[in-house]
């Protein structure tokens, strides 16, 4: 995590084959799970006011993997997400038991503070949502909050932020125009690239795509793969295609449960559980 | 709807009046031989009812305005913007419940109320501060307009801190931000334009208001700096003049018209500014 | 396709991810104190609440203050009395009622001009230059100082831009100068001239809160009623207005109260009245409320300070009494809709 990134780029790799090829290597080793845990969790539940969102849930998600969470709309996938880097804080009813760990680290402990949390826990939303400033200040926006920059050195993490998120070849020229001037595709690739830009180790995004058009998708989808090998990334999208391209481990939600996790190939190929097989091959949600 | 569209026709018919009768009566007064443009715009001295020479210069009542505008402002503009900020970032509901009904019910006090509270409170605690605090004086005055337009600031900008899309709070949470960083780094320069739009018509309010500076500011045009100073204001001079037994047809009478012009452009040229910034540096938010 | 090593943590190879190092960010940038961070959000919490609370401390001060001043020589017999040279024997029977009916003449024609103007803005206008002028300028109107509305009402409605004479004296009377239907052309000093200077104070007031009474109407409704094949009026008499009641009659109230405080329009029109009747038709001779204490609050002595307290005391009565009016409203009406 701290060596120093070659001169390639992602956006020099030809990504229109990956997804067939991943899908291949991914059928070769169809067990990811043995890689380290990154965010453990245990017996959770979580409550708004008195209705329970989530019931006890029991996953490992994989350090440096995609992880997917997929089910239908109000089961709860979103939530879970949300208690990962406690966004969830700022609803005053919500409330949470149970293990949720990141590294061994306790998240719920009243000890940890959110703000030093989601240095390490980034997050991209449903809809971009870039702030109405110049493309550079929304990068450079996080890291000037937890460090002290000279300008040389936030110049060079804005540059390589932007070329992580395969964006910089389309904005370096207008590095100081409104972030607010760039297409939808553009404005979430920003997005993550000002999540990059602190320096998280766990990427949360909250169906990142739903707002954008095919091929925006398409680029977005390509920009998870090549930064999978330096997060772990956790998404939450209703598009079980999407999942299948992406992940490489899946969970499956459905009414506040985990019905079903394991390798993305698995879930969607030979699932254990009738729900999951219902849900993924489109006989309901 | 045939008169609905003639009701609203009423309106550029009321624009169009104010503007005539203005404009003719001031055309009026510099047709008296006593005054001249020159003089209206250059001379330093307002002097238009003692003594032998009458001067007609407006300086002096743009500054008695300007220094009064200015102490509400920098009462007003701070504690306005930091209580918007409050209310709309920090305070839950109830809180909320309890300090918004206090700045309505200050918003809807009349401005006469003000001026009484200026000068039998204001005045005399100020008199105890320094002795330099006359029974007019323009920092009483002053403060009783920030008073007065600091719910129009308070309101004005809260509406244009909560029209900040929760998302834009959100993305700065998740980079690690406290409340403060939200609230200060993004939400506030989010809404800036509708900050700054909040706070020019709450200048043009104090610019015109009447009351209050009739009662407490005193009755000296001058240019003066001094706080503790008597001055007049633009509308302080036609309450004297509407008050006053001048006849209607004289040079004095007639400056209030010119006196009021000038109000009129000042107010006007605000807005149209605040309108201005709102349009030009207002971001979309879909 | 490059044919890169897997990386070293043993994921497996998929092209595509092989460019590039781990997290390629490493920085000796200091950083920043996460207690201090915290700590700087605590203290400018507190900082924001004490500026918040200035404000209700001013207004405890204010009523406080009023109260400790006029509670004394409040009485029945200061309401129902008519002005005096003494403190001791004034009252405010003729500026209330004088309040009463400028306000009331100013609401019967701001509040059905005000709603029309905002129904047509926001319902039957084409996005037309004509509308957008009219937009423009109403927002400008609100913008203008309640004195220069003053000398408008002078002009227009008292001297009637001397179309009848310079003076102000009756060049053509209508009926019975006792009588309730007198009317005489220029209005002069007259309650009507009063009411109607009033109406084009609040006259912006009453369009904008009406425009954004109809605004907070879902459109889906209207959508749904034209659906039905109703016509546009239809739409809006039997749908969209009725809808939109509660905050039209909320913004109506809340311009009333406006109407009542003013004062400086008036004191333009006709100067301080010292009247010894209450009005008896359009062309009575008024006194207003604001006004009475404007008066009595600029002569230096105390005892006329007392009064003016006492009246305040009326005026922020009367005052409050409307905003409960307009909070009920809003309670019991508005529930519904939200």
């Amino acid at each position: 995590m701290q060596s120093e990134s070659s001169t390639t780029t992602p956006s020099q790799h030809a990504h229109g084959h990956s997804v067939e090829l991943r899908a291949v290597s991914v059928a070769s080793t169809p067990n990811t799970a043995h890689s380290d845990t990154a965010i453990k969790v245990r017996g959770f539940s979580s409550w708004y006011g008195s209705f329970q969102a989530l019931k006890s849930l029991d996953l490992d998600i994989p350090s440096r993997h995609v992880t997917a969470f997929i089910g239908p709309s109000g089961c709860g996938k979103s939530t879970f997400l949300r208690w990962i880097n406690r966004m969830n804080d700022t609803i005053p009813s919500a409330r949470a038991e149970g293990t949720l760990e990141l590294h061994g680290k306790d998240l719920l402990a009243k000890s940890v503070d959110v703000v030093d949390l989601r240095r390490h826990v980034g997050m991209v939303f449903q809809k971009p949502n870039p702030f109405p400033k110049s493309i550079y200040d929304n990068v450079a926006f996080g890291p000037r909050l937890h460090r002290v920059y000279s300008r040389a050195e936030l110049d060079q993490l804005v540059e390589r932020s932007l070329r992580q998120a395969s964006i910089w070849n389309e904005v370096k020229d207008r590095l100081h125009a409104s972030a607010l001037g760039l297409s939808g595709g553009q404005q979430q690739r920003l997005c993550i690239a000002r999540a990059i830009a602190v320096g998280p180790e766990v990427l949360l995004m909250d169906e990142p795509c739903s707002a954008l058009d095919p091929k925006s998708t398409l680029a977005i989808e390509e920009l998870i793969e090549s930064l999978a090998d330096r997060y772990t990334i956790v998404i939450v999208t209703h598009n079980m295609q999407q999942a299948a391209r992406v992940s490489d481990e899946t969970a499956f939600f459905f009414e506040g449960r985990l019905v079903e996790s394991g390798a993305t190939e698995a879930i969607f190929t030979k699932p254990r559980n009738k729900q999951t097989e219902d849900y993924v091959t489109g006989r309901f949600g | 709807m045939g008169s609905l569209a003639v009701a609203a026709t009423f309106s550029i018919l009321v624009t169009t009046t104010i503007i005539v009768v203005l404009a003719r009566e001031t055309i009026g007064f510099f047709e008296f031989p006593e005054v001249s443009l020159g003089e209206f715009f250059f001379s330093l001295e307002w002097n238009p009812l003692l003594g032998a020479e009458k001067h007609f210069g407006i300086w002096p009542l743009v500054a008695g305005t300007l220094l009064v505008t200015v102490i509400a402002a920098s009462f007003a503009l701070p504690v306005g913007l930091i209580s918007a900020v409050y209310l709309s970032e920090y305070a839950s509901p109830r809180v909320r419940a309890t300090l918004k009904p206090a700045l309505e019910i200050l918003a809807g006090i009349p401005t006469v109320v003000y001026g009484f509270f200026a000068l039998t409170v204001i005045t005399p605690m100020l008199g105890k501060i320094s002795p330099s605090f006359g029974a007019y004086n323009a920092m009483s005055a002053g403060l009783a307009t920030g008073i007065m337009i600091l719910p129009i600031v308070c309101s004005l900008s809260e509406d244009a801190l909560r029209a900040v899309p929760r998302s834009l709070r959100d993305a700065a949470f998740a980079l690690g931000g406290t409340r403060f960083d939200v609230s200060v780094k993004v939400v506030v320069p989010a809404a800036l334009s509708g900050v700054v739009a909040a706070f020019l018509l709450a200048l043009s309010r104090a610019i015109g208001e009447t009351m209050i500076v009739a009662l407490a500011a005193g009755g000296i045009a001058q240019i003066t700096a001094n706080p503790a100073a008597e001055v007049q204001t633009m509308t302080a001079y036609m309450v004297q003049i509407f008050l006053g037994d001048a006849p209607a047809t004289g040079v004095e009478y007639k400056s209030s018209y010119a006196v009021a012009a000038m109000l009129f452009v000042l107010t006007f040229g605000l807005t149209m500014v605040g309108r201005w910034v709102l349009r030009r540096f207002r971001e979309e938010y879909d | 396709m490059s044919s890169a090593p897997p990386p070293s943590n043993g994921t497996s190879g998929v092209s595509g991810r092989t460019d590039g190092g781990p997290v390629p960010l490493a920085s000796s940038a200091p950083y920043r104190s996460v207690a201090r961070r915290v700590f700087v959000n605590r203290a400018f919490l507190w900082a924001c609440l004490i500026t918040t609370n200035i404000a209700v401390v001013v207004l405890a001060v204010l009523l406080i203050s009023i109260f400790w001043q006029g509670w004394d020589t409040l009485s029945w017999k200061f309401i129902t009395s008519f002005a005096s040279r003494k403190p001791a024997d004034a009252g405010i029977l003729a500026p209330l009622m004088g309040s009463l009916w400028v306000c009331t003449i100013c609401g019967l024609v701001a509040l059905p001009l005000g709603i029309g103007t905002a129904i047509y803005l926001e319902e039957f206008s084409k996005r037309s230059r004509f509308t957008r002028i009219v937009q423009t300028n109403i927002m400008n109107l609100a913008g203008v100082p309640s004195i220069v509305y003053g000398i408008l009402g002078l002009t227009a409605f008292a001297r009637m831009f001397g179309a009848f004479g310079t003076n102000v004296d009756d060049a053509i009377a209508v009926g019975n100068g006792e009588g309730l239907l007198y009317l005489r052309l220029p209005f002069g000093s007259s309650v009507l001239a009063g009411g109607l200077t009033l109406m084009l104070v609040i006259l912006p007031v009453v369009i904008i809160s009406t425009q954004e009474a109809l605004r907070a109407v879902p459109s889906s409704l209207r959508a749904g009623a034209l659906a039905l094949g109703a016509t546009p009026w239809q739409t809006v008499w039997g749908i969209t207005l009725p809808a939109a009641i509660p905050g039209i009659m909320t913004g109506a109230i809340l311009s009333m109260s406006r109407a009542i405080g003013e004062s400086a329009p008036l004191l333009v029109l006709g100067g301080l009245l010292l009247v010894f009747n209450t009005p008896t038709n359009l062309m009575s001779d008024f006194a207003i409320l604001p006004l009475q204490i404007y008066n009595w609050a600029g002569r230096p002595q105390d005892a006329f300070h007392a009064i003016a307290a006492s009246a305040i005391i009326v005026q922020l009565g009367v005052l409050f009494l409307f905003n409960g009016i307009a909070v009920l409203i809003r309670q019991k009406l508005q529930k519904p809709l939200q």
